[in-house]
């Protein structure tokens, strides 16, 4: 699969002191959807800015493509929005799409079409100023997808949104995404990413701490939900079983965790034999939030 | 090149503020033309501004120029709103995001600085053959064509003043606290000049050193035209008993000194630009 964008042994570090990013290195591929994870000051935007040329990197090194082309030509074939819509308050939607086009040279035709793919072709002769932040947010993926980019780039797409906008935001995201455009989204919101993308990073303090499918995160080996008469008798025969990592009692219940893969069907039965009859039993996966909070709790 | 300019021109001329501030410097650009109706009276004579040689030629290129860098203040603030917007508008972040390369982006408002000194210039010189013709008292073009120079000097001004500018924009990002450095600029350089030439250096060379200071070596380009009128001057020697000398030509040094100072401007915002991380 051809590579869009690598990073290897990346550093960012502010002002001697502040370690942004530590050590980063990881591909895109072309044609998924990738989800950047992280807390608040996990070096997200950092991360972004630096292949985007607005932030100078301490150490380590990107390339995009083939990385024949200097940073400012590859990204006239990106698009990317980064934290907030940023236009000239002074000039109309139209106005505005057509200085990008000029600065990516490229020509003026594509702004009906892209104004009109996110909504706002009624509202072109209307100033930036004028917007709501819905609005110019949506102006800017337009902006970001006048070239036909090879990958889209966007930095927290739905902060401050209402409901609404966060709707209107998601659906483009995933029509763009269907029309087989790489994407690149760096989130807090972990339902959003769960619910868009293919592939997710996931970082803390600068590191990273997982890089891989959405569907790989999720399915480590689950837990079971297990309720029954004698709690004490179920929970010491439980610790006999060699596929159980940890039992953690919470509100009545027993969450079993395990280090091997065991059906629910073994699980009754092995308890069955043991003279224990279950009230409740349940087999679950994490969700990615609750993965997420493990994931960056434990380490 | 082209596309550079196209840029920077739609961002200025959609801004109404820049918009109105460049056409009112043009205005009040030809009502240097104004100068030559205005008519006073010292007792019972009566003084014809126009007819004290004022738009004689050659001295009409000097007086011209004078005045009409004198009126550089009002493109000032555009070029430093220009630079300063770019930051609180988070257009400079985008822009560069949107493949401009920060080299290109420098280039793009030099240009406009380019642009904006030879139509002054151009602007300049038609007022100033316009006036003569109608008013000089000699029109062989032996006579019209001496002491041109003042228009290049005026252009060289215009490019090292509004580059200064660029570059404080550019280092503060706010149009006002640029503004404000600019006069600091303008009282500390006397300020230090008063102060070296009292107590640390000698006369000539406090003269000397001072003829470097940016804002200085500008103003050294095109001197006072005043004094070199015939009525001011006799005035001078009379009051004075003797005639005072001056240089009023254009050097060939002052012109060099401003021109390192564009490039020292351009260059060091350049490498602003290059270093942070915005």
């Amino acid at each position: 699969m051809e590579t869009i964008l690598t990073i290897t042994n990346l550093n960012k570090i502010y002002g001697r002191k502040i370690h942004a990013v530590k050590n980063l290195s990881f591909e895109i591929k072309k044609g998924n959807v990738y989800g950047i994870l992280g807390p608040n000051g996990s070096g997200k935007s950092t991360t972004l800015g630096i292949t985007l040329n607005v932030v100078n990197k301490t150490s380590g090194d990107y390339k995009w493509f083939d990385g024949t082309m200097e940073t400012h030509e590859a990204l006239k074939k990106v698009g990317a929005i980064i934290e907030r819509p940023n236009f000239y308050p002074y000039m109309t939607a139209e106005e505005n799409l057509k200085l990008v086009c000029k600065i990516k040279n490229i020509p003026l035709q594509k702004v009906e079409e892209k104004l009109d793919l996110v909504g706002l072709l009624d509202r072109k002769e209307d100033k930036f100023s004028t917007f709501s932040l819905g609005m110019k947010q949506r102006l800017a993926i337009a902006s970001a997808l006048l070239n036909d980019p090879e990958i889209l780039i966007l930095d927290e797409p739905t902060n401050g949104l209402d409901p609404q906008g966060i709707r209107q935001i998601r659906d483009l995201i995933r029509i763009i995404a269907s029309q087989g455009t790489t994407i690149l989204l760096a989130s807090h919101l972990l339902d959003e990413v769960e619910k868009v993308c293919s592939h997710v990073v996931v970082l803390r303090k600068g590191e990273m701490l997982y890089q891989g499918t959405v569907e790989g995160m999720l399915s480590s080996e689950g837990f079971f939900e297990l309720q029954a008469d004698d709690m004490n008798l179920l929970k010491s025969t439980l610790k006999k079983h060699p596929a159980i990592d940890k039992i953690i009692n919470e509100e009545g219940k027993l969450l079993v965790y395990l280090n091997s893969v065991l059906d629910a069907k073994d699980l009754n039965i092995y308890l069955f034999e043991n003279n224990i009859a279950l009230n409740h039993l349940v087999k679950r996966k994490n969700s990615l939030e609750e993965q997420f909070l493990q994931l960056t709790n434990n380490n | 090149m082209k596309r550079l300019l196209s840029i920077e021109l739609q961002k200025l001329f959609k801004n109404r503020s820049s918009k109105v501030l460049i056409l009112a410097y043009f205005v009040l650009l030809s009502l240097i033309a104004l100068i030559a109706s205005l008519k006073f009276n010292i007792g019972s004579f009566e003084i014809n501004i126009a007819e004290q040689g004022i738009f004689n030629f050659p001295y009409i290129w000097h007086f011209n120029t004078y005045i009409a860098s004198i009126l550089k203040l009002f493109l000032a603030i555009v070029i430093v709103s220009m630079m300063a917007n770019e930051y609180s508008y988070g257009t400079l972040k985008q822009n560069l995001i949107d493949g401009m390369s920060k080299k290109e982006f420098i280039l793009s408002k030099f240009y406009t600085i380019i642009l904006f000194a030879l139509i002054s210039t151009v602007f300049i010189f038609i007022l100033s053959l316009i006036l003569g013709y109608s008013f000089s008292s000699y029109d062989e073009i032996s006579i019209v064509t001496t002491e041109m120079e003042y228009l290049f000097a005026y252009f060289v001004k215009l490019v090292g003043f509004f580059s200064f500018c660029l570059f404080l924009g550019i280092l503060i990002k706010r149009s006002a606290f640029a503004l404000g450095f600019l006069m600091i600029q303008f009282i500390g350089e006397r300020i230090t000049f008063g102060i070296l030439k009292k107590h640390f250096l000698s006369d000539k060379m406090a003269n000397d050193l001072y003829d470097l200071f940016p804002l200085e070596s500008m103003s050294n380009l095109i001197k006072e035209p005043f004094t070199r009128l015939s009525a001011i001057s006799n005035l001078e020697t009379a009051i004075g008993g003797e005639k005072v000398w001056r240089f009023y030509g254009v050097h060939f040094s002052e012109i060099s000194i401003v021109i390192v100072w564009t490039f020292i401007f351009i260059l060091t915002s350049f490498y602003i630009l290059k270093k942070r991380d915005l």
